[in-house]
């Protein structure tokens, strides 16, 4: 099959490539030195780069809770909506999904940046007088993923309550449940797998972010993303910097090997 | 019931919003006169003017487009192939293969720039156009197989058997009935394919050399020199070309649909 | 307290432009098991849903046990629904199934483990607590339903076309089922259902909806010997019609001349002016057949010729051709032996006591 040759070259291999290399060492002018050692992945445990791992850990949770809360509303509102109308929400939460993502990370930009939109509008009315900083910290980082990632949330979710059967809602709350009973209870308990697929496909591209943490986020934002490129493009050290992509990658397997044993759990 | 339902209306509009007002906040300051201020100055058209004159500007969009064409053909011929031969065949190890395939539609995106530079740079080929759409191609032959492999399973096996049936070769059945049946799947396959390459950057940024920037990378050195209202301008024409692919890609499905 | 489980006063329910309950009165009486019958779309199950509480009525009050439920949200109504689709939690087990009101209302656990089990041996469930719903047979399923809404004790006990999803013989044994459990915990049912023999087999009392609009209400006899409209006539039970114009009223019997055809007595409404347009209704068990010309005791006769017989096992259904060309039906029990059985094209005469014929107006 061609696909697969192709696909064995250009993709395959060079994985291999970067697992193969994050055992060897940085040549001293920056190329590789071929040995064997654990070294790369012993020095991943610097606290330098431990806070790194933390904060893209934390960023990306801190998304997919958010963009949870968002989007659960949104998803449920939407399916629960006349047909026609549907067709047409469902049309507005992609659109801006295709929309180029530099684009729409630059938006935040324009917004929070110290003379930027946001300050203005707050100034006019008085809530601010000095300047807030807003960009270039967590907190934009988090608008941005957010912003970019909503709508990985809400399609899944919004598949998953579509298929809850209507008259089951409707039965727990004729046996005497209230709202936040019915809600879990019943609703959470069965769109479980709806939950997991939004909260994974946002939590893997947020983990892995790259734009949004080296637009919003500045230097003190850094994620593993920018850590990577750093060491690959900056520091030219690519036998450490595949070492951190091979770690990057296995937690986010291993967060797709949890959702199919959950999923398959579910199914049954 | 209704409060319920009237709570949830006013989250989904603020949603709506949240989605919405950034991108209408870009388009609506490119027109404003003033290069600093996001305070309204009056209309201009200055911005617009600014990117039309710019060379490099123009040069990006080229190679984009140039390089989305082509990888949109090679990983809409390997993905249609890898759909319909994954589907209809059945070997040991499949499941891997199966799996394996999809790998790059959930790995880093940053992962999968580096692994090229690495692969491109130890096999010594110059970065450049050529290794760009080699990059694109891997991670859009996924994305269209996907898509049309969804599509063929839901196809009636009976309908190809029938073929075969009043006659027709095994060639003949795909290309007379099966081919047809999946066209409105591979057109979706190939739009898809060929946005997320036009709107790449991580992959580019790790696979383009001197003289290949593609649009994303223009965009993106312009972000890095500073907010400015030509970024605006440049955004609201981005924003008005997606949003007519969309609309054209809505057309295209109702005509196929029907 | 009033005697009434239930009482609806002037029901007004939209849905749309749609009229879907119009003006709707009725009260249903404490134990009493009560069902709403009509074809689909006849307000039957909007009746219900607002009885459930999912929606509320544009006007007119619902009372249960004497209280209104205006804004009374379901959760804190005292009515438990048995679904259409039985709606069964897939991700509870049997038990937890049953549990689920008793626990969203605060019953201690131990209490609720016994008042479970009760519950589900009154359905003949004992044992399978611990299945999940979708390994249990249709049949099966249902009976869970009804158990968690029973095990509440509520005032009323609502049935959604409890039976429609179940195949037929399984369905004539639940309908006594259903009836007996009713009476064995002596609650209010509800059931609303377009399957008429559903309803006049478990029924105290029985209303026809049609277009949102009550037709009749009254026992099972009375919906089915004296239909108050053509449309409960032929709705309730196969009938057979004549149109024709009343000649003359002698008490409670009158005349009727259908054109081409003999004068015809039959039963006739308090009121009916004499001259009205009419049409008769008649059973197609009542007709007797015969090939005898001369035969006394009954007070009319028509000719017709066997149209076509049909041999369904227990009885015997022939399509009679009216001399004017109408075509009736006639059930004669098949009772073996050597009764005459008659074959399309014989000539018979077709005959009935005045009383079988209901007379409707117009």
């Amino acid at each position: 099959m061609p696909a697969l040759v192709w696909m064995g070259v250009f993709l395959f291999l060079p994985l291999l490539l970067v697992l193969v290399i994050s055992f060897a060492a940085r040549g001293t002018y920056g190329g590789v030195e071929w040995t064997f050692s654990l070294a790369n992945y012993l020095n991943m445990a610097d606290p330098l780069y431990l806070r790194i791992y933390a904060r893209s850990l934390a960023l990306a949770a801190a998304t997919t809770v958010v963009c949870l809360l968002l989007g659960f509303p949104l998803a449920y509102y939407i399916a629960r909506a006349p047909a026609r109308w549907q067709a047409v929400w469902l049309m507005l939460i992609i659109i801006p999904f295709w929309t180029n993502f530099l684009v729409r990370t630059y938006a935040w930009m324009f917004i929070l940046r110290s003379e930027g939109l946001f300050h203005t509008v707050l100034s006019s009315v008085g809530l601010v007088t000095s300047p807030i900083e807003i960009l270039y910290s967590d907190t934009a980082v988090l608008i941005g993923l957010v912003y970019g990632y909503l709508p990985f949330m809400v399609l899944p979710l919004y598949a998953a309550i579509e298929r809850l059967d209507r008259s089951v809602v409707e039965a727990a709350w004729d046996l005497y449940a209230s709202g936040w009973s019915v809600f879990w209870r019943v609703v959470l308990p069965l769109t479980k797998p709806g939950v997991i697929a939004g909260c994974l496909l946002v939590f893997i591209p947020s983990v892995g972010a790259f734009i949004t943490p080296d637009l919003l986020g500045g230097a003190r934002s850094m994620m593993v993303g920018n850590l990577i490129q750093h060491e690959y493009l900056v520091v030219r050290d690519w036998p450490f910097g595949s070492a951190i992509s091979f770690a990057l990658m296995a937690l986010v397997l291993v967060g797709i090997a949890v959702y199919f044993k959950v999923e398959t759990k579910v199914a049954v | 019931m209704t409060g319920q339902r009237r709570w949830l209306r006013s989250a989904s509009l603020a949603n709506l919003l949240f989605l919405y007002a950034p991108i209408a906040v870009l388009v609506v300051f490119s027109f404003n006169a003033s290069r600093l201020s996001a305070r309204w100055q009056g209309f201009t058209l200055q911005w617009y003017q600014m990117l039309a004159s710019d060379e490099a500007l123009f040069a990006a969009v080229q190679n984009s487009l140039l390089v989305a064409v082509v990888s949109t053909m090679i990983a809409t011929i390997l993905g249609v192939s890898a759909a319909v031969g994954l589907e209809r065949s059945h070997f040991p190890g499949q499941r891997l293969v199966d799996g394996a395939l999809l790998l790059p539609l959930v790995i880093p995106e940053v992962m999968m720039g580096v692994a090229l530079l690495l692969f491109f740079v130890m096999i010594q080929v110059p970065l450049s156009l050529v290794t760009v759409t080699i990059g694109h191609a891997a991670f859009n032959v996924p994305v269209v197989m996907v898509i049309v492999r969804a599509r063929l399973r839901k196809l009636d096996p009976a309908l190809e058997e029938a073929a075969r049936d009043l006659g027709a070769t095994a060639w003949q059945a795909f290309r007379r009935v099966t081919l047809p049946l999946l066209s409105p799947a591979i057109i979706g396959g190939v739009l898809m394919a060929f946005t997320v390459s036009l709107d790449d950057f991580i992959v580019t940024f790790f696979t383009a050399g001197p003289g290949s920037t593609t649009l994303p990378l223009k965009v993106y050195s312009m972000i890095k020199s500073g907010v400015s209202p030509e970024i605006n301008a440049l955004s609201a024409i981005l924003v008005l070309v997606s949003m007519a692919l969309i609309a054209l890609s809505l057309v295209m499905q109702r005509v196929n649909g029907k | 307290m009033s005697e009434h489980s239930v009482e609806l006063r002037e029901i007004v329910k939209r849905h749309g432009t749609t009229l879907a309950v119009d003006h709707l009165s009725l009260q249903v009486k404490r134990g009493e098991f009560f069902s709403i019958l009509g074809p689909s779309g006849s307000g039957k199950t909007s009746t219900l849903r607002l009885l459930a509480g999912f929606e509320e009525p544009d006007q007119g009050e619902i009372l249960i046990e004497g209280r209104s439920m205006r804004g009374v949200p379901p959760n804190l109504r005292p009515v438990n629904l048995v679904f259409q689709s039985y709606a069964l939690f897939p991700h509870l087990t049997v038990a937890g199934n049953v549990a689920f009101g008793l626990e969203m209302r605060g019953v201690p656990r131990a209490i609720i483990a016994p008042e479970v089990r009760s519950a589900l041996d009154m359905v003949r469930l004992a044992g399978k607590e611990e299945r999940i719903p979708s390994q249990l047979s249709g049949g099966e399923q249902q009976r869970v339903a009804l158990a968690r809404a029973l095990v509440n004790r509520p005032a009323v006990v609502l049935l959604d076309e409890p039976l429609g999803a179940l195949d037929q013989q399984l369905r004539q044994e639940m309908q006594l089922e259903l009836k007996t459990i009713q009476e064995q915990v002596g609650l209010t049912f509800i059931c609303v259902t377009h399957h008429q023999e559903e309803a006049l087999t478990m029924s105290d009392r029985v209303a026809v909806m049609n277009h949102g609009r009550l037709l009749q209400i009254g026992t099972p006899r009375d919906v089915y010997e004296s239909p108050s409209s053509e449309f409960v006539a032929a709705f309730i039970g196969v009938s057979n019609r004549l149109s024709g114009r009343i000649e003359m009223v002698t008490g409670t019997r009158c005349t009727v001349r259908v054109p081409d055809l003999p004068a015809i007595v039959a039963r006739v409404p308090p009121g009916t002016p004499e001259g009205a347009l009419v049409t008769l209704s008649l059973r197609p068990e009542r007709v007797h057949l015969s090939a005898d010309i001369k035969l006394d005791g009954f007070d009319n006769t028509l000719q017709a010729r066997i149209h076509k017989t049909i041999y369904n096992g227990n009885e015997i259904q022939y399509l009679l051709r009216l001399t004017d060309g109408l075509i009736w039906k006639a059930r004669v029990p098949n009772l073996g032996g050597d009764h005459k059985q008659f074959q399309a094209g014989e000539a018979v005469f077709v005959r009935w006591q005045a009383d079988e014929g209901v007379v409707l107006s117009e």
